[in-house]
């Protein structure tokens, strides 16, 4: 089996100077099949040698930085798109903010916070929290805005108080803009955590980046992709799955 | 304001309803009654202090001002509505109809006066709490999309801590009550058409059993036949129910069918004339009542009275021409029929075909300077 290698910011470099240089003739070990060291296409004994030692972990790794990114990019969110509900002048200043935010190069911003906050999963997280912002702070606040003005004239008039108001027909009545969100902001941060590995070393990155530097390896680029691609498209179908339940009401005609 | 009272008290009815209805509305008054008295046995049960069916709503010079408008929107309004009567609040916009009924349930609030729900002041009660108790209805509805016709009903029993139990056995009632099939609770708004969202909309207001609706252009928004069919089931309902009712139309047609008593407001909120839909046409009290209930407004006058009303010229053994009306046609329909025969009598024709009397357009006149002279 192909020795593995820790790669970190450093060696990150090293790669890239080599791969600058010329190319690179992968060295896969003296135990690798043919297919292996032609460096095929797609060897599919070496992802199924390789699955829970190299990309389960990964993949593990990834839902993992991806699920603690847009928990806290969404209760986040939530709270600043019901300041900015009730207080409508929030909502350009948030916007300004989040759109600031969501425009830094991504490899910039991992390593501006590498200096205060260490090369480490905090970093990793803030950067990628501070992503999620701009796409669920809009689409909660538009959901919000979208209830109709005769629907909430009824529920005042009932006598609901406003926080019944918001948590039974307003928040409710935004679950479709919400979730809509939500879709957008994983699949984003699915695809953008596979360059944590800069500061970081989790998730699909770790493979994809050392594939890139043996080669590239065919095999590995190609499994650590696809499964990124398919933890996005399985991610927004859980998501879609999840508003059919909640929203019934959206599709009765 | 003074002369309601008296007027209202007696002649017929204040809007003519076709007897048809009203014979109809007698027969289910048994159920109705018996599922009003129902849930008045469920006020007693429960912590809640029990609803008086219906409560006087009496306005005592109300005014709303805002800031930066030299004009109040509204200025010292005062009249009363009695309990269980429907009080029609007509006029051009601007006149501060919906102001003064968003007044009433303090979603909009008072510069001036007082506003008392059967004697009680609506300012010394909790806004969301006296809103709980009168039910509300707007021309766009606002059903809530996401819930069923069910839970949409539910809303206020839910508010008040209702148990599940007595709030289940509510909605039943009332989805029989507008005449919708209880089934049909487990659907969503979208599912259904626009008078069985509004029937759901007046059944949502009713579910608390409120002593005080509050109707802002209910049927503004429906085609006009299935206005005339919503308005007929509405006046059977509240003949059933017995509510006391603040209504807003900006159409007079309207406000003469439902209303037991019509305020015509004018710009600035000023009452112009508060009276039963008769004395109004027949005595409006300045020309701007006049113009804006219309020049026909005789003609509007006659739809209040049914031909089993007039004393008819006895038929003397002539046989029925082919002009043929039963007793509980309005003059205004029979009328119409007249003209359209080129002035030849009709018969009024019971249901087992007897003719009672002849109808001619001498009757006609003779009843409207009889009125005229009240």
């Amino acid at each position: 089996m192909r020795p593995r290698r820790e790669i970190g910011p450093t060696e990150a470099t090293e790669v890239s100077a080599l791969a600058a240089s010329g190319p690179v003739i992968p060295n896969f070990g003296a135990n690798s099949s043919k297919c292996v060291v032609e460096n095929r296409f797609f060897c599919g004994e070496w992802v199924s040698k390789n699955w829970d030692s190299v990309l389960w972990p990964a993949l593990r790794q990834h839902v993992l930085l991806t699920a603690i990114a847009v928990g806290i990019g969404f209760a986040i969110s939530m709270a600043l798109a019901l300041a900015a509900h009730r207080y409508g002048w929030l909502e350009r200043p948030t916007i300004l903010a989040t759109t600031t935010l969501y425009t830094i190069p991504s490899l910039a911003l991992f390593e501006l916070l590498v200096a205060p906050v260490g090369a480490n999963i905090f970093a990793a997280e803030i950067a990628l929290v501070s992503y999620t912002l701009l796409i669920l702070f809009r689409n909660i606040l538009t959901g919000l805005r979208e209830v109709p003005d005769e629907v909430l004239d009824a529920a005042e008039g009932m006598g609901m108080s406003r926080r019944q108001t918001l948590l039974r027909v307003e928040l409710p009545l935004a679950l479709p803009a919400i979730v809509a969100g939500l879709r957008i902001a994983v699949v984003t941060i699915i695809a953008l955590a596979t360059i944590v590995y800069t500061i970081y070393n989790k998730g699909l990155g770790v493979p994809i980046h050392t594939a890139l530097g043996e080669g590239p390896f065919k095999t590995e680029l190609i499994a650590a992709g696809a499964l990124t691609v398919l933890l996005a498209l399985a991610a927004d179908g859980l998501l879609v799955l999840l508003q059919r339940a909640l929203t019934p009401w959206t599709r009765a005609r | 304001m003074d002369t309601a009272n008296t007027a209202h008290s007696e002649g017929p009815s204040a809007f003519a309803k076709p007897g048809e209805q009203e014979s109809k509305a007698a027969k289910t008054e048994a159920t109705a009654g018996s599922a009003l008295r129902s849930s008045a046995a469920w006020d007693g049960s429960s912590a809640a202090p029990a609803q008086p069916k219906a409560a006087e709503l009496e306005l005592r010079k109300v005014s709303k001002s805002y800031p930066g408008q030299r004009e109040a929107a509204i200025a010292e309004l005062s009249f009363t509505v009695p309990a269980g009567e429907v009080c029609v609040l007509v006029g051009p916009s601007g006149s501060g109809k919906t102001t003064t009924m968003r007044l009433i349930n303090r979603m909009i609030p008072l510069s001036g006066g007082d506003i008392l729900l059967g004697g009680r002041s609506v300012l010394e009660r909790d806004a969301r709490e006296l809103r709980r108790e009168i039910g509300y209805v707007i021309q766009q509805i606002g059903l809530f999309p996401h819930q069923t016709v069910g839970e949409n009903i539910a809303t206020v029993p839910g508010l008040l801590g209702w148990p599940k139990e007595r709030t289940a056995a509510r909605v039943t009632e009332l989805m029989q009550l507008i005449g919708l099939d209880p089934e049909m609770a487990s659907r969503y708004p979208a599912q259904l058409s626009g008078g069985q969202r509004q029937r759901v909309g007046v059944a949502r207001a009713l579910a608390a059993d409120p002593p005080l609706m509050l109707m802002d252009e209910p049927f503004g928004a429906i085609d006009p036949i299935n206005r005339t069919r919503l308005q007929d089931e509405f006046l059977a309902l509240q003949a059933k129910v017995r509510k006391t009712i603040v209504f807003v139309t900006h159409d007079i047609d309207e406000a003469i069918k439902m209303g037991d008593r019509i305020a015509i407001l004018r710009e600035g909120g000023h009452l112009a004339q508060y009276d039963t839909p008769r004395e109004i046409l027949t005595h409006p009290a300045d020309d701007f009542v006049a113009e804006f209930v219309g020049a026909d407004r005789g003609i509007k006058r006659l739809s209040l009275t049914k031909l089993s009303e007039l004393k008819l010229a006895s038929p003397n053994g002539a046989q029925p021409g082919t002009l043929r009306a039963s007793p509980e046609t309005s003059v205004r329909d029979a009328l119409s029929m007249i003209l359209t025969a080129n002035g030849a009598p009709l018969a009024v024709v019971d249901g087992e075909e007897q003719v009672q009397g002849v109808l001619t357009l001498s009757a006609i006149e003779q009843l409207l300077a009889d009125e005229a002279a009240a």
